[in-house]
């Protein structure tokens, strides 16, 4: 595939992501950040997100399962997670988190259990989909072209 | 970091020090990117006891206040953990040295009762998380009001 053709997948595949709500407009706010001082700057934040959420998780793992599960610590998480997925427009998991603080305030255990796993599955959906991105990223730099912003 | 294309140095300006203070990684690291491109020299805390420490008006003994610091303007989160940004902002405030340092606060919630004790408590003000490049560009006005934090004048803009 040619870097035009690469270009235009990884358009059509960003598109595709926020139309159908993994992503929303605050990525492109960071892909805009990106430029030649900093070429790797969404990959980095990106995967700042990933580690800084992998923790998150277990973290939440870990309080909810105990005897007796402390709604605050919880509730400090998930506002943790809604922050920064928030930061990065993946806007499912950040809705997710919403509907998990409602949880919390309600200290219903069996309803923060469902979110912990529905958060669970939309951050692995959309991380799935940005390691995707990166990959188009990588072959379109190696194919010596530029990464495109989706709405150029 | 004496740039001739800086966009400050076309009005005589020195690039501004900002000091951003968020318990987020992720957070920390777009303020940083966002203050960095409208070319301010960033410093980032995690946290309000850091933030003090750094600006010499933490309550170790010993920390006493750094006359050679620049600081042009504290952005700091509101919720954080142990110190909220308003009471970073509070303890600011109550700094002789470092009371006129424009203080911004961040937050992810807008809570009305919040917004208004920042600003009654002297923020200067009080932005919506995420930001975007445009909100910070607007804060640039802040950015100039403070030459020198220990003995300037405090040019008032607003």
């Amino acid at each position: 595939m040619d870097v035009n053709q690469l270009q235009k997948r990884f358009i059509d595949y960003t598109t595709t992501l926020v139309q159908e709500g993994f992503l929303d407009d605050q990525f492109n706010q960071l892909q805009q950040l990106q430029d030649e001082s900093n070429p790797d700057f969404v990959f980095e934040v990106v995967s700042v997100f990933f580690q800084d959420t992998d923790r998150l998780l277990n973290e939440l793992g870990k309080t909810l399962e105990l005897q007796n599960v402390d709604f605050k610590k919880v509730d400090a998480h998930v506002h943790q997670l809604k922050g920064s997925s928030s930061s990065i427009g993946a806007q499912k998991v950040r809705n997710v988190c919403i509907a998990f603080r409602n949880c919390c305030e309600e200290q219903n255990i069996e309803g923060s259990l469902r979110c912990l796993q529905q958060v669970k599955h939309e951050y692995s959906l959309v991380k799935n989909k940005l390691e995707y991105l990166f990959s188009l990223e990588q072959q379109i730099l190696a194919a010596g072209g530029s990464i495109p912003t989706w709405n150029e | 970091m004496a740039s001739s294309s800086s966009s400050w140095s076309s009005n005589g300006e020195e690039e501004p020090h900002v000091l951003a203070v968020d318990d987020s990684v992720v957070d920390r690291k777009l303020i940083e990117k966002l203050l960095k491109r409208e070319d301010c020299k960033v410093t980032t805390a995690e946290n309000g006891l850091r933030a003090l420490e750094y600006l010499g008006i933490g309550d170790e003994k010993g920390t006493t206040p750094n006359q050679e610091l620049k600081v042009n303007m504290i952005i700091t989160d509101y919720c954080m953990p142990g110190m909220t940004g308003y009471e970073l902002l509070k303890k600011i405030k109550q700094s002789s040295t470092m009371k006129e340092i424009p203080v911004v606060i961040m937050s992810s919630e807008n809570v009305p009762t919040r917004i208004n004790k920042c600003l009654e408590e002297g923020a200067e003000e009080f932005m919506l998380k995420p930001l975007c490049q445009s909100d910070v560009t607007k804060l640039r006005c802040h950015m100039t009001k403070v030459r020198n934090p220990s003995n300037g004048r405090f040019c008032l803009g607003r």
